[in-house]
């Protein structure tokens, strides 16, 4: 009764299936002719590649709104930081492939740049990047956590505060000078660890990495969160007057999950934009935001298996509905989330687990 | 928003160990290190208060408040609504900054410079007048949490109960009689339930000091009985601070009685003594 397992027998049998279904994806996109029933077309892999990125997204939100009471409405800034973090390598590995033929990225040559800023130095190291995707993210949510969290700012102030930062950042790197490309940001890359970024084997290796990281922090949420500091977690969110009365500081503990939780989104950004092949500052755009937290909600928030689905979910119908209706889809978002909180208050997950 | 939290814009620099004038003090034991579980009472008194004022808009919720407590004591606190009991007991765990006065922990420690994070270490524990326990956690996970030991975030990551931690929270079960419902959620209990786990919290906490703010209310006479049986034996080991308006409850289990009346003391004794006071009579016994 006390002693915890990370999942069922059936949950674990379930997660197993799915990783090795997730991880043959790619060997039918390599391995499996064009034109077989089997074949996984290029797009079909880069769409649910993009959307296991969200779902990653989805997870990070879940560990800071649905186990801390965090609403954050702003975790599409880490996202796009973490992508950012990685495009800049990505833009270096063009080399002189680019339109200008120049050593620097065309749009700084566009710009009459004759040198690397300082902050894009040692960019064109692999490591060097992949260590700025974890810190970039991670010190920009540390530094207003901090903040935040030590003046008690809670509910939806934070949330608006949160809002207000992504959409200051984007409105930052809008501008040219910022030096991260304006409003086109990065795109054209041409390889990754000398590659070719579009190759079929590339593809394959960049969505089963995704499809591993996913599964990983699904375990490792799920750890966290039913490890001690998890229960404190909820115990802050439910009542956190009481929790310090009781002698835990929840500073550090708010401050830990919600760092965490950017890296998270950092790392997811970083996945995304090599298999999308383009980041640009719309990405920071407040509705961005709010869309990562319809997800959650609509997966069923405080679940962790919930927003992976409702990211599946939402993202699923909005790839067919740009298609089909362009015009309809904010409609049907917002009607998901209205149907999803007044009739759904534990998501798609506390459905099932009614009838089950 | 709860009951308890609604005083949280009157502390400024929440977190921080707030520097005041005692940071000038001249006498050198003011300066000592709080040590949890040191609390010096060689003078007898546990916690003392002196001249304690709190005003809210200029409304004065205490006004010149003195009181002592001795150590080991079981000292109860009557007065009609808004006397500012309450308010009381969010100064002494620091949730309310006093505008004057002092308020120590034994002859050391200033409560006045501690957060309430601190002031939990340091030995006091606290039942709100809303019963407030962990809603979405079960009652056994309310006490792990509530148990005395290392709570600092990365400490929590992999902190396990040990056999004797166990013993610890199925002894408190078993004192608050919610062994059957330990592995529900506390949100189920019925509302003297969740008084007692609040208790039962407290208990595991096993602070010095516990300030229980009307902790019979909505309880059974039969759970009031026995709830004033546990004061009486925790009383001597721990010291304990009983608000309550249950005369019946008081009676039971009161030595000696302070009256707060408009945030000030009106009088101070034993049952009889509080009792003939023709002041009591007037503002709250005679009502
Ligand atoms: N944060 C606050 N802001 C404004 N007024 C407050 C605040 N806290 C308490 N008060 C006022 O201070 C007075 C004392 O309140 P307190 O809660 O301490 O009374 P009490 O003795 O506990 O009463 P009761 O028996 O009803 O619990 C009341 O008039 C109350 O309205
Ligand atoms: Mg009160």
């Amino acid at each position: 009764m006390t002693e915890r397992r990370l999942f069922s027998p059936l949950g674990w049998t379930l997660f197993a299936i799915i990783v090795v279904l997730g991880l043959t994806m790619p060997l039918l996109h390599v391995w499996v002719p064009e034109g077989h029933t089997l074949h996984v077309s290029a797009y079909m892999l880069t769409l649910v590649g993009k959307i296991l990125c969200y779902a990653a997204v989805a997870l990070a939100m879940d560990l800071v709104w649905g186990y801390a009471g965090i609403l954050s409405l702003g975790h599409g800034l880490f996202f796009a930081l973490g992508g950012y973090a990685f495009g800049m390598y990505l833009m270096r590995e063009i080399g002189r492939e680019g339109q200008y033929q120049s050593d620097l990225p065309d749009f700084m040559v566009f710009l009459d740049w004759k040198e690397l800023p300082w902050y894009w130095v040692g960019t064109e190291h692999f490591l060097w990047a992949l260590f700025l995707v974890v810190a970039v993210p991670g010190i920009v949510a540390f530094v207003f956590g901090w903040f935040a969290f030590r003046s008690r700012i809670k509910g939806v102030y934070f949330s608006i505060i949160t809002q207000a930062l992504t959409f200051a950042a984007m409105l930052l790197f809008f501008r040219n000078d910022t030096g991260f490309g304006g409003n086109n940001g990065f795109t054209d890359f041409k390889r990754i660890l000398g590659f070719p970024i579009a190759a079929p084997e590339t593809r394959a290796v960049l969505f089963a990495l995704t499809v591993v990281y996913v599964a990983g922090i699904l375990v490792f949420c799920r750890w966290l969160t039913q490890s001690k500091f998890g229960r404190v977690l909820a115990a802050i969110r439910d009542a956190e007057s009481r929790t310090m009365f009781v002698g835990y500081d929840p500073l550090p503990y708010k401050l830990g999950v919600w760092t965490l939780s950017a890296v998270l989104c950092g790392i997811a950004g970083a996945l995304y934009v090599p298999q999308v092949g383009i980041i640009n500052p719309s990405e920071m755009s407040p509705a961005n935001s709010i869309e990562i937290a319809i997800w959650a909600a609509i997966g069923g928030r405080g679940t962790l298996i919930g927003p992976l689905i409702g990211a599946g979910v939402v993202n699923g119908a909005k790839s067919w509905f740009t298609v089909s209706f362009p015009d309809l889809w904010l409609y049907v978002l917002g009607a998901l989330f209205v149907v999803a909180t007044l009739y759904l208050p534990r998501g798609i997950v506390g459905l099932v687990r009614r009838r089950g | 928003m709860s009951d308890y939290e609604y005083g949280n814009r009157c502390i400024p620099h929440p977190y921080a160990l707030v520097g005041t004038q005692a940071d000038s003090a001249s006498d050198a034991s003011y300066g000592r290190v709080v040590v949890p579980g040191e609390v010096d009472v060689t003078h007898g008194a546990i916690l003392y208060l002196e001249s304690v004022t709190v005003s809210f808009d200029g409304f004065k919720a205490l006004n010149d408040l003195n009181l002592s407590v001795d150590d080991g004591e079981l000292r109860c606190i009557i007065g009609p609504n808004g006397a500012g009991k309450t308010t009381m007991m969010d100064v002494i765990t620091g949730k309310t900054r006093p505008d004057a006065g002092t308020v120590y922990f034994g002859q050391t420690i200033d409560l006045t410079r501690l957060n309430e994070v601190a002031i939990a270490h340091a030995g006091i524990g606290r039942k709100f007048q809303k019963p407030t326990v962990f809603e979405n956690l079960s009652v056994f996970e309310n006490l792990e949490l509530a148990l005395k030991m290392d709570k600092r975030a990365w400490k929590s990551l992999f902190a396990k109960l040990n056999g004797e931690q166990r013993d610890r929270i199925d002894e408190v079960l078993a004192t608050i009689k919610l062994s059957e419902a330990a592995h529900g959620p506390a949100g189920r209990l019925s509302h003297g339930q969740k008084q007692w786990l609040e208790i039962g919290m407290l208990l595991a906490q096993s602070p010095r000091v516990l300030l229980l703010d009307e902790p019979v209310a909505g309880m059974t006479d039969q759970e009031t009985a026995e709830t004033a049986e546990l004061f009486l034996s925790l009383k001597g080991k721990h010291t304990l601070i009983v608000v309550e308006h249950d005369m019946d409850f008081i009676n039971t289990i009161a030595h000696t009685v302070t009256v707060l009346h408009e945030g000030h003391v009106l009088a101070e004794g034993d049952m009889a003594t509080v009792q003939n006071d023709p002041k009591v009579i007037e503002v709250y016994l005679g009502r």
